[in-house]
């Protein structure tokens, strides 16, 4: 995502991730939250905006409530819905009034929320809830693509924009946090050819490119600028639960069961991805501070005897019997070769046969979407970096869930974890409905992704956080 | 069948009809300058109509939309974006709205890249893919005719298997192939041109390359088969008889008439490079107008679909005027129209 990169280089929020990926203070140098987990109170620093004007708190009421306003029809202002009375005002059964984002004075910010929501700190570091500067935006309609107008308050500011070729960005010196930024310029090129930006890496016309050609990889392995970062997503096949044969729990743990995911990882994919034994990814903090995945651990095993054995109690023996079924994905070389992969094993390891279907992007999303499927394809991005933002995707006709199923017990442990700002609570109800989802295996879990960049051995501290595929220059330096 | 398909099939049947109509009246002979133009001006406008309503009926009826997305948005906000674009009015109003739209030249905003209008889309790209498209023209004409002319004269002599060897590859490899490999060669190996990118001359080259070798082989073997059958036409043995010289026979009364299938192929020589661009713009990173009509595709992005749909309509329909009038230009057997001298 070229924008979010361009826009981190651009913008500093109430709080911005470091190079550990932890959430640090940006433009409020400390907060508070209340101790029911519902208000949290920003105290901003002295920082400025491009132009030198102060950043006042008011600056984030205006610019939140712009993303709420029904007329912006921002298609994140869903990132807001925690805060109180929000959702009501983005679906105009609200007032704005009534959205409880308040400045209590040029440097206090306090927003309430719905729920104690503990992922809303990480959500500031977000772009969606970046300030923008309020003269730019109501003067001028086309403030974002005419650099001269384009105030920020990031680390860079921009000096030019050539669409579809590059953006020029150089340091911001009013940026509160200057004397760290390292780089006094910064050119992006907007490619849409990975194998393009491949070359012009490979010719030193690039320090740095996002995204590297499949086909790339395992040669580049050895390579020190080859750089695998982890990716906080899933690549996973949905099973549609309202169908035969796979409205039979048997059938979709034995289909689980009877893949060979390590191989898929090594020998397939070869980013080094790591094989999903689970929904949730790794990179997540429990209330301990460990990683969430780590400390839950696998929830299924491959087991091929006991897979043959579910698909027999189903009717299928030796896959006897078993109905036409199709694995739906949407046109990508990578999408191939998984679901031929997966395919043979199928066969060669369960004797059942499906066929493959390949749609273009859009047809692909719309039969997903009215469940006009068998097996589907599909991967998921948290939207904040917490478990909750996987766990909720199956409680029963959510919005995403797709699969028509659905379990009361499930619904009820994702009420739990949401109604307490109490970690232990909130990780606990998400440990047990996460062993609900895989007990019942409405999704496949395949692997977990990586997130692979090309970084030259000159170029240091390029920031990658963990998830949305994008990086940020603040520290960045070339030796 | 839903209201909305109604509304389709009243409009499509509509527009065709008229199409018809107008094709059976100006197929009308014996027409002055004038009337041949204005006549030609209006099937064109019908006919840009008729491609507005089939493209608007097949975009719609496709599944998807320009904000489907792998995660699907909450309802409220996917009801603020469509009243935004006005995306839920019924389907015959959005039509009616957007030809009143098209009428006074507006194409309307970008339904993905908000802020951005069709019309700054096509004013920033088209002059860049008129650029290489150009240079791709005038490459392969020069390049085309000069081998096919050299070809026919060394007839089945070395220089004759070179030309068409190569005019078999340079028709048989696709675009893209061809693209990347001149970009691993001169970019990557020999590193004496620049891979991507728009401005300078010499990321002019490859590109120009890659989109000129498929209409160049084509022209050459055209005007190779075309030259051997004038050379054995009588008026150039008269020629030869009289003791002209021998390229005063081939460059002043053999190419002229040799060159007229060129002629013919320049609309669908332009319609070839148009389309070409597509790839090429996209593999060399050229901010030009290909790459917005293979991705407002995939984005449902209505607007700009149209936009550029009815912008390479008028612009091909233009070009093919233009290839007419040329025709009668150098060839006084063929008539348009009756002229007034007549």
């Amino acid at each position: 995502m070229p924008e979010g990169t361009i826009i981190l280089q651009l913008f500093d929020g109430l709080t911005r991730y470091d190079e550990n990926q932890e959430i640090k203070p940006a433009i409020a140098e400390s907060w508070q939250i209340s101790t029911d987990g519902l208000i949290y109170t920003f105290k901003l620093r002295d920082a400025k905006w491009g132009n030198g004007e102060p950043i006042k708190a008011q600056d984030f009421v205006f610019s939140w409530l712009r993303v709420l306003a029904p007329e912006t029809a921002s298609e994140y202002a869903y990132q807001l819905f925690y805060v109180k009375g929000a959702e009501d005002y983005n679906s105009g059964k609200g007032k704005k009034e009534d959205v409880a984002i308040k400045a209590i004075d040029d440097k206090t910010l306090q927003v309430t929320l719905e729920k104690p929501t503990p992922q809303f700190l990480g959500l500031t570091a977000f772009y969606t809830l970046f300030p923008v500067y309020e003269k730019s935006v109501q003067d001028n309609d086309n403030w974002f693509t005419d650099p001269a107008k384009y105030i920020g308050n990031g680390p860079f500011k921009m000096v030019s924009w050539e669409h579809n070729q590059k953006i020029v960005l150089e340091k911001n010196p009013n940026y509160w946090d200057a004397a760290k930024v390292r780089l006094n310029k910064l050119e992006i090129y907007l490619i849409d050819s990975v194998d393009t930006g491949f070359n012009m890496f490979k010719t030193g016309q690039l320090d740095f490119q996002e995204e590297v050609p499949v086909q790339e990889i395992t040669a580049m392995r050895e390579s020190k600028e080859l750089q695998i970062a982890p990716d906080t997503s899933i690549y996973f096949y949905r099973f549609n639960v309202t169908r035969k044969p796979f409205d039979d729990v048997r059938v979709r743990k034995a289909l689980a069961m009877a893949i060979d995911r390590k191989q898929l990882t090594d020998n397939v994919l070869m980013a080094g991805e790591k094989p999903a034994f689970a929904f949730v990814p790794f990179g997540f903090k429990d209330e301990g501070g460990k990683d969430f995945r780590q400390t839950s651990g696998n929830l299924f095993e491959e087991n091929l005897t006991e897979a043959k054995k579910l698909l027999a109690e189903a009717g299928y023996p030796e896959g006897k019997g078993f109905p036409k079924a199709a694995i739906l994905f949407n046109t990508s070389e990578n999408h191939m070769k998984i679901a031929e992969a997966i395919q043979q094993m199928w066969k060669n390891n369960l004797g059942i046969e499906v066929s493959l279907e390949s749609t273009e992007w859009q047809v692909y999303m719309d039969r997903e979407e009215s469940g006009d499927y068998d097996i589907a394809r599909a991967a998921w991005t948290p939207d904040y970096l917490d478990p909750m933002s996987f766990i909720d995707l199956f409680v029963t006709d959510g919005g995403n869930n797709y699969t028509g199923w659905g379990k009361a017990a499930y619904d009820a442990l994702v009420d739990e974890a949401n109604s307490t700002s109490d970690q232990k609570i909130r990780m606990e109800a998400m440990r047990k409905a996460e062993m609900i989802l895989m007990d019942e295996m409405p999704v496949m879990p395949i692997y977990f992704y990586t997130n692979a960049n090309l970084i030259k051995e000159s170029a240091k501290k390029v920031i990658v956080p963990p998830f949305g595929v994008f990086a940020d220059f603040k520290y960045a330096y070339v030796e | 069948m839903s209201e909305n398909s109604y509304t389709f099939l009243i409009m499509l049947i509509l527009s065709i009809c008229f199409y018809i109509f107008m094709f059976i009246d100006v197929s009308r002979k014996g027409d002055s300058q004038m009337g041949y133009f204005l006549r030609r001006a209006l099937t064109s406008l019908l006919a840009l109509w008729l491609i507005v309503t089939i493209t608007f009926t097949i975009m719609h009826l496709i599944p998807g939309g320009p904000f489907a997305s792998e995660k699907k948005l909450p309802d409220a906000i996917l009801r603020n974006l469509e009243q935004r674009y006005h995306l839920n009015d019924p389907l015959y109003k959005q039509y009616a709205g957007y030809l009143i739209n098209l009428l006074q030249g507006d194409l309307g905003p970008s339904f993905k890249y908000e802020n951005r209008t069709v019309n700054s889309i096509i004013r920033e790209g088209f002059p860049v893919s008129a650029a290489l498209g150009s240079l791709a023209i005038v490459l392969s004409l020069s390049a085309g005719i000069l081998a096919g002319t050299v070809s026919a004269l060394r007839q089945k002599r070395w220089q004759d298997y070179t030309v068409m060897t190569m005019a078999t590859f340079g028709f048989s490899i696709p675009s893209f192939i061809l693209a990347g490999l001149l970009m691993y060669v001169f970019a990557y190996k020999l590193r004496v041109l620049p891979s991507a990118l728009w401005g300078a001359w010499q990321q002019a080259v490859l590109p120009t390359l890659a989109l000129a070798a498929l209409p160049t082989a084509f022209i050459a073997r055209l005007v190779r088969s075309s030259m051997l059958e004038v050379l054995r036409l009588d008026y150039i043995r008269t020629a030869r008889a009289k003791g002209l010289s021998e390229s005063n026979i081939i460059l002043r009364h053999a190419l002229p008439n040799a060159i007229l299938p060129v002629v013919t192929y320049s609309g669908p020589l332009i319609a070839a490079i148009l389309t070409g661009s597509f790839v090429v713009e996209f593999i060399f990173a050229i901010p030009g107008l290909g790459r917005w009509f293979v991705q407002s595709i995939t984005n449902r992005d209505y607007t700009v679909i149209l936009g550029v749909t009815i912008f390479y309509s008028a612009f091909l329909m233009l070009m093919n005027l233009i290839v007419d009038l040329i025709y009668i230009a150098i060839d006084p057997r063929i008539k348009l129209f009756d002229s007034k001298e007549v």
